[in-house]
């Protein structure tokens, strides 16, 4: 009874450990005919996660899996694949998972478009609440006399405080900490 | 919609928010899906582990219930899993069980076999891990289930023991041999 | 002995913290000030007892007491005094012991600095951030108990800390981003305490703006000093992943940027008022959310710590209690949108709403970036999952963070109520043109090369310095002296504009850096050369060096600049036994205009490795905008009127309150 406990403690383990992410990331030389080659690889590495480890993509680990798919990729650049090609290669291969910028679908619509979308209605509710802020101002207000008081004496403040147009711009930037 | 439904917006949001975080803690997200699960095996032709010059292809992987299991001397679970494996393989006869030793050193796999029991009738050589890429595995170990039809049906990641045996491929095995 | 005592000090903490979050909120209720007058002490006495409990777990752990649970899996005796201490909040249940203590020291600085406000207030605030700890060490006692004993097989060596961890940036980054997360519960505390009562007026801003700008400059301390220990750690050169861990300490980070600016509008104006109290009550929320996406596992990221779906049920359930809770009160109680304020197209009000919506529309993407590939997988099943990265990320944030760099301009500008669109243009035009023209020139003359990319950041950054000056300028023009007027202008006027500037220098080094860095792998043999730019490094072989709880692999790399010795660099590669572990150790000379990063790969026989030499210009501007930030959220505290002004807020209570009616007439006849 112990011993089995022991081994499946061990097998959890180990089943953890195969999960442990590569943090060093991946440091190697490679050789390409021209710079553009060299250039297209580093952004597909970059651009490419690797499948088994946590979230990395496959230029910063150093898991076996990467350290393959790095040398395939390699290999496709040099056979004079496209990056696309290469990507549906992987895709085909490993899901949609291993791109770190997801592919325009009726999935990824809300993704892509939501952002802009909300930029938007954002944008859209300020307008209304500037013209409901505007209205509200044009809007005649009645006052009894004690409010008419008060009021006087609001407006005797407010025009000393804005006797000088320098002072008050101070004052406001000074404010906005 | 008046102002005052307006102010429930985020606390609706949240709960909506709520629900998916709810829903994420039952899945494991360490877990990598397969995108070859219901399609056909990947094509190839690879060397035979115990004769260097012979080749065995997915040709060879048609016709019944086949179990791909990819493995190497270097990884740990796969140690522990292969005991499980030999049983299995004595007990499931309509099953051909197939061994890819990935990414490993081929003299070092033999030796394993020999020592450990091989529960394999086939045993494929991957020794550059490029099989391994074309069956969209990340690490080892990894279990393919193939149907008569030569269709993927399972992958499952980590190490089988008898739970996810029983959990797992049984029901799967039990319809697939239903259909056959 | 010790860890009991440890576990007895939390126990009592939790007692402290249920009583204070009953007492002093019914008495704010019932109007008993007796029961209000408890809260000070009581907060008081929940911080000394997890001062406590966190000192004995500390001094367990400088005892090698491997007995406790904790310290077994995350100490070990060779590991360095330093890292012993550090240690503490390396994994999970020291890290939530250092959480609670944080919160409860925000929540005893409030009892000791809030002498001047209404005690009900006092007696509100802090019961419901008594609640919070209450809330957090419940969780901690009952899952994540750091405490907890291995009695019947004390192992004789522990396995050691994460080698990762053992490094000075990250034994600094967890406390001060914890300050930051934790601290934004004052001013939800603040908004709590303003919804029950229904007071949220100007006093009610000004209360909670120190508050939070301390908290904001706690966690862009804390932030920076992540992603500066991503830079120099994890031996990629890079600074930012866009990873979920970032991402939630991030979200807080923008929202409560947007929090500060609206809470400056509301104290101004008296306007945005419910929009304001969301935000703050929003920027702890994410702190929370963060808090569960990192201890619940249920996001893959590379540093969350171990998973744990139980833990993540409790913590659910107190995200349910506090977020669910304190947006059902808003939903109830916050004053519904009226626009009785008035504030022109122009005015000063409506580009800082203006940013606030950018801001937040950047904190949605993240979140739905974050979340996307749990949503996408609860709709299209686990065999669809999907991954959001960095290309993503950029793509959405870059142009946001381009519209806030120009309207930070603008607004600097822009007046309170109302500005004319002359007084704008007028004086915008002679920024525009000089950051324009500069910011062509320079990157032409300096690197001898055209890339537009690069140009129009550094125009950004320009623009927004440029509107700086020119407002110092004009702000000092009718004094009597420059001098004099530099003096008179309060510290949150430079601790805003320090903060403005910090973001110019962080938009100048992450552009220049992306576009001008120069990496590269090479595989080097002792003797020989790479050149990059003016830069000569000479490789000269790698010696083993012992370590106090590793063996390293130490290169020696000799930089040459211009054809003259510069300095010879030290890159690692190093291996912990106890874990089994290896680490790579990048050598980086920090300079201002450039750093030179050098890094170890794996061996590649006849003695040559693989080398990765990297000079990245600029990088060191990032740090350097995020601590001037930090720096002007500190100073913006620092200001006088905060301590002056506490005498005339009684007399503003002591003034009945103008209808607003009232005061939307005053506009009217003052406009």
């Amino acid at each position: 009874m112990r011993i089995s406990m022991l081994i499946k403690a061990c097998v959890l383990l180990l089943s953890v450990m195969w999960l442990t992410p590569a943090a060093a990331a991946a440091i190697e030389e490679l050789n390409f005919d021209n710079d553009e080659q060299k250039a297209r690889y580093s952004e597909l590495i970059a651009e490419l996660r690797c499948p088994k480890c946590l979230n990395s993509n496959l230029a910063g680990s150093d898991a076996p899996i990467a350290a393959d798919l790095r040398a395939k990729i390699r290999e496709q650049i040099l056979a004079g694949n496209s990056d696309r090609e290469i990507e549906d290669y992987l895709v085909e291969r490993y899901g949609e998972f291993v791109l770190y910028k997801p592919r325009l679908h009726a999935g990824t619509f809300a993704l892509w478009f939501g952002p802009p979308l909300l930029l938007l209605a954002g944008l859209f509710i300020l307008r209304r609440m500037l013209a409901a802020s505007r209205q509200t101002a044009v809007a005649p207000v009645d006052l009894n006399a004690q409010e008419q008081q008060q009021l006087n004496a609001l407006l005797k403040d407010t025009s000393a405080g804005n006797s000088s147009d320098n002072s008050s711009d101070k004052k406001a930037g000074t404010d906005n900490g | 919609m008046s102002n005052r439904a307006k102010l429930f917006i985020p606390v609706a949001f949240f709960f909506v928010m709520l629900g998916l975080l709810f829903y994420g803690l039952g899945q494991n997200p360490g877990e990598v899906p397969s995108a070859l699960v219901n399609r056909p095996l990947p094509v190839f032709e690879e060397p035979d582990l115990f004769d260097a010059t012979a080749t065995i292809s997915n040709e060879q992987l048609k016709g019944g219930i086949f179990l791909v299991n990819v493995w190497g001397t270097w990884c740990a679970p796969c140690h522990a899993e292969h005991p499980y494996l030999v049983e299995i393989s004595e007990r499931e006869k309509d099953i051909t069980f197939v061994g890819v030793n990935y990414n490993d050193v081929a003299e070092d796999a033999r030796e394993f076999l020999a020592e450990r029991g091989n529960p394999f009738k086939l045993n494929i050589s991957d020794d550059d891990g490029s099989l391994g890429i074309d069956f969209g595995v990340a690490g080892a170990p990894e279990t393919f289930l193939i149907d008569a039809t030569g269709t993927i049906r399972y992958k499952h990641v980590g190490v089988i023991d008898n739970r996810v045996w029983e959990d797992t491929f049984e029901p799967l095995l039990a319809e697939i041999r239903r259909t056959q | 002995m010790i860890p009991e005592l440890g576990n007895f000090a939390v126990m009592l903490a939790l007692c402290l913290a249920v009583l204070q979050m009953t007492i002093p909120m019914a008495g704010a209720f019932t109007g008993n000030s007796v029961w209000m007058n408890l809260a000070r002490p009581m907060s008081a006495g929940i911080w000394v007892f997890l001062v406590m409990a966190f000192g004995c777990l500390a001094y367990s752990f400088l005892q090698d007491d491997f007995s406790v649970a904790y310290i077994a899996r995350n100490s070990n005796t060779a590991l360095p005094v330093y890292y012993k201490f550090a240690a503490v909040w390396g994994a999970h249940e020291g890290s939530l012991l250092l959480w609670v203590l944080i919160l409860a020291t925000w929540g005893y600085a409030v009892s000791l600095f809030s002498k001047k406000l209404p005690l009900d207030i006092v007696a509100r605030v802090l019961s419901v951030m008594a609640l919070i700890t209450a809330g957090f060490l419940a969780f901690l006692l009952f899952t994540s108990n750091p405490f907890d004993r291995l009695l019947l097989n004390t192992p004789s060596e522990g396995t050691d800390l994460n080698p990762l961890l053992q490094d000075f940036g990250l034994t600094v980054h967890p406390p001060f981003l914890y300050m930051g997360y934790v601290g934004f519960s004052v001013a939800f505390s603040f908004a709590i305490a303003a919804l029950l009562t229904g007071r949220l007026d100007a006093a009610w801003a000004r209360w909670t703006r120190p508050w939070t700008n301390a908290a904001w400059a706690f966690l862009t301390i804390g932030i920076a000093l992540g992603s500066w220990w991503s830079y120099y750690e994890l031996g990629w050169g890079g600074w930012w992943f866009w990873d979920p861990v970032e991402n939630v300490s991030f979200m807080p980070w923008l929202v409560g940027t947007a929090l500060i600016h609206s809470l400056a509008v509301t104290e101004k104006r008296g306007v945005f008022k419910s929009w304001t109290v969301l935000l703050a009550i929003a920027a702890f929320s994410l702190s929370l959310l963060g808090a569960f996406i990192v201890r619940s596992g249920v996001i893959t990221s590379v540093h969350a710590f171990a998973v744990d779906p139980e833990r993540g049920m409790v913590l659910l359930v107190l995200l349910l209690l506090i977020i669910g809770g304190s947006l059902l009160l808003y939903a109830l109680r916050a004053p519904v949108v009226k626009g009785t304020a008035t504030y022109g197209a122009n005015s000063r009000e409506v580009f800082l709403l203006i940013n606030n919506v950018l801001l937040v529309v950047a904190t949605s993407m993240i979140l739905l970036g974050t979340l996307s590939p749990l949503i996408h997988e609860a709709i299209y099943g686990e065999a669809n999952r999907i991954s959001i990265g960095k290309q993503y990320y950029d793509t959405m944030f870059i142009p946001l963070m381009a519209l806030v760099a120009f309207f930070l301009a603008v607004s600097t500008f822009s007046r309170w109520k109302k500005t004319s669109l002359q007084h704008l243009v007028s004086n915008l035009k002679l920024v525009l043109i000089a950051s324009v023209l500069l910011g062509i020139v320079l990157p032409l003359v300096i690197t001898q090369g055209f890339n537009p990319a690069a140009m129009l950041a550094v125009a950004m950054a320009l623009w927004i310095v440029i509107s700086v000056l020119k407002d110092l300028y004009e702000k000092t023009a009718n004094k009597a002296s420059r001098l004099q007027g530099l003096l008179g202008l309060g510290r949150s006027y430079y601790g805003m504009q320090l903060a403005h500037v910090g973001m110019a220098v962080i938009i100048t080094g992450v552009c220049l850096t992306s576009h001008y860095s120069i990496e590269q792998d090479i595989r080097m043999a002792p003797g020989d050369t790479h050149t990059i730019g003016k830069y000569e490094f000479t490789f000269r072989g790698v010696v083993e060096q012992p370590g106090p709880n590793y063996t390293a692999n130490s290169a020696t790399i000799e930089v040459s600049k211009n054809g003259e010795p510069y300095l010879t660099m030290h890159p690692e590669k190093r291996f912990y036994p106890a874990r089994g572990d290896t680490q790579t150790e990048a050598d980086i000379q920090v300079g201002f205009f450039r750093d030179l990063f050098t890094a170890l790969g794996d061996p590649r026989g006849d003695d040559s490795w693989v080398v990765r030499l990297h000079v990245k210009p600029f990088v060191f501007w990032i740090w350097l905008g995020a601590f001037m930030m930090a720096a002007g959220g500190v100073l913006a505290v620092l200001d006088k009127r905060y301590r002056h002004k506490p005498v005339l807020l009684a007399n503003e209570q002591a003034v009945p309150v103008v209808p607003e009616s009232l005061e939307v007439a005053a506009r009217v006849n003052n406009a």
